[in-house]
């Protein structure tokens, strides 16, 4: 499912004293399967551009489409829209209500008008892909988990309605290491099956990790799209966008600077470990 | 649909009025209901009028935002002024088929009238040049004295104030709860009564569970910082009564002794 925004531009409160232009002029174009990370510094437009992705929030100018159709359009079903993008939100453990996981789950399919049969097996799934335990869960109250665990069940709550494109607002934000790399073991698995990622991120490591291409926000407008490798190189960009470099590419910065041969272009924990191992074995070879 | 709910109606712009001292313009807003009351004639209403139009015009609220608080209220109004017509036994001044127009019914409507709009217009001219915590600081002075008998003033302001400033946050946290489980397929807008009620639910337990959690926090952070009410606590803003605060207080029982003597001395007219 391809995603393509045109000239949207989003203004909040238009006409009153607040009036604050939020996104000016976007254009992007999101293919099938891609992993999009989206970064840029707090207030820049991220979490304003998300919402117009599922229809939450519609453009003050220009059109959101979805398969070549524009979602505002009249005869568009919104919710047949939510379910096919689904979004979650920052935090998302602050949107469960029900008396238990398995109920709350099953709260986007019950809204899809699914039966009973086909809602027990899509909460069963989504909890199988969030690593939380049918038997040991399901009839818990969400309340009484961790915090890590309570974020697992809202993403389930939406991976349940199996949308094809999924949208992430910082997914990982205020979570234990732990913890964060669960989440990102689940996006990067239901990347590996298929399905569409967009993932607002202000870790550069998760970024440079997982993602196939980056937009980079600055003040409501995209500064630049284009591969992490890309981006990175892209100082003044980096600057501009209040962007650090990833923990790798730091390290092997100082490590350059010490004399270590190592390439300048390494951004990824992977590929730093993979060339620091191969010096060490050219240096036991001699 | 929760951008246009604004609360506090503070018009923040810096004028002599917004200046007075939040316990004297209470005072004044008191005594300019009193006055108001005690008003039996046009000739008086007229120079409530004139009063309330030098205040506003020295609070550089705008004319427009002063007549909003009007908005709500004129249902009551317009059926305030048709019952007082219709319903009030007198001499018969005119009758339209059965219906009846007395000449104490015409008076009594336009009075009772005169008041509603009188009084919301000058209290809201409080409200538009006070800001919600002067408001409840100048409240707390006041209540002071009442800390004889044991009645809470400051924790009465206290709560207020609290109350107050999560407002704003909890109208966002309703609309980022809604748009979540709008993302989630929620239908907040169709169905009858009793479905919407239902659809409220999604919305209310993550609302009551954050502001729960949220007063549980506060709490804390207050207890760390050494809060125990009242007793010895000094304050950033002091208050402080000036010469201004005297002259608005002698403008205003000067218009409450014009209102006492028109009422005593200028005869009511023929008709009103």
């Amino acid at each position: 499912m391809s995603i393509e925004l045109k000239q949207v531009t989003h203004i909040y409160s238009q006409g009153s004293a607040f009036e604050r232009k939020a996104l000016d002029h976007i254009n992007l174009r999101i293919e099938d399967g891609e992993f999009i990370a989206l970064c840029g510094h707090t207030g820049c437009g991220k979490s304003t551009l998300v919402q117009h992705l599922n229809g939450l929030l519609q453009p003050t100018e220009g059109q959101v489409l979805v398969n070549g159709e524009d979602i505002n359009g009249e005869h568009v079903n919104r919710r047949m829209l939510r379910q096919s993008v689904g979004l979650v939100f920052q935090y998302p453990e602050y949107q469960l209500f029900e008396e238990t996981v398995a109920k709350d789950i099953a709260f986007g399919p019950k809204n899809m008008g699914l039966d009973e049969a086909e809602i027990d097996q899509r909460v069963r799934r989504a909890m199988e892909h969030v690593h939380l335990d049918y038997q040991k869960y399901a009839n818990s109250s969400p309340f009484d988990l961790s915090g890590g665990q309570m974020r697992r069940v809202a993403i389930a709550g939406v991976l349940a309605m199996e949308p094809s494109v999924l949208v992430l607002d910082e997914p990982t934000a205020g979570l234990d290491p732990r913890g964060r790399d669960r989440i990102l073991g689940i996006v990067k698995d239901l990347h590996h099956e298929g399905a569409t990622i967009i993932m607002v991120s202000h870790s550069m490591d998760d970024v440079a990790s997982l993602a196939t291409r980056m937009v980079v926000m600055v003040n409501g407008t995209i500064a630049k799209t284009g591969s992490c490798r890309e981006i990175f190189k892209d100082h003044d960009l980096m600057k501009k966008a209040g962007l650090d470099i990833p923990s790798a590419a730091r390290l092997c910065q100082e490590l350059r600077s010490k004399g270590i041969h190592l390439p300048d272009d390494l951004y990824t924990q992977e590929e730093l470990h993979e060339h620091i191992i191969r010096l060490w074995k050219e240096a036991k070879g001699c | 649909m929760l951008n246009n709910i604004t609360l506090g109606q503070y018009y923040p712009v810096d004028s002599v009025i917004h200046r007075l001292d939040p316990r004297m313009k209470i005072c004044l807003t008191i005594l300019m209901i009193i006055c108001v009351f005690l008003c039996q004639n046009l000739t008086g209403f007229l120079l409530i009028l004139l009063f309330v139009i030098g205040a506003s015009r020295l609070s550089r609220v705008p004319f427009r935002v002063m007549m909003k608080g009007l908005k709500p209220l004129r249902f009551i109004l317009i059926l305030t002024f048709l019952l007082n017509l219709f319903f009030t036994s007198g001499t018969e001044l005119f009758h339209v088929g059965f219906v009846v127009i007395t000449r104490e019914g015409l008076r009594q409507s336009i009075h009772y009238s005169l008041r509603l709009i009188f009084l919301v217009v000058s209290t809201s001219l409080m409200t538009l040049t006070t800001s919600p915590i002067a408001l409840s600081d100048g409240l707390e002075m006041l209540l002071s004295p009442l800390k004889v008998i044991h009645f809470p003033a400051h924790e009465l302001a206290m709560m207020m104030s609290i109350a107050l400033r999560f407002i704003p946050t909890l109208l966002e946290e309703t609309d980022k709860i809604m748009k979540a489980q709008k993302a989630r397929g929620a239908d907040f807008e169709s169905g009858n009564l009793l479905n919407r009620a239902k659809a409220m639910i999604p919305l209310l337990v993550p609302l009551f569970v954050s502001a729960f959690r949220r007063a549980g926090d506060l709490a804390m952070a207050m207890e760390a910082r050494c809060y125990h009410g009242g007793e010895n606590r000094t304050r950033l803003r002091v208050l402080h009564i000036s010469r201004n605060d005297f002259i608005a207080l002698g403008a205003m029982l000067l218009l409450l002794v014009l209102i006492i003597l028109v009422n005593i001395f200028v005869p009511k007219g023929l008709i009103l």
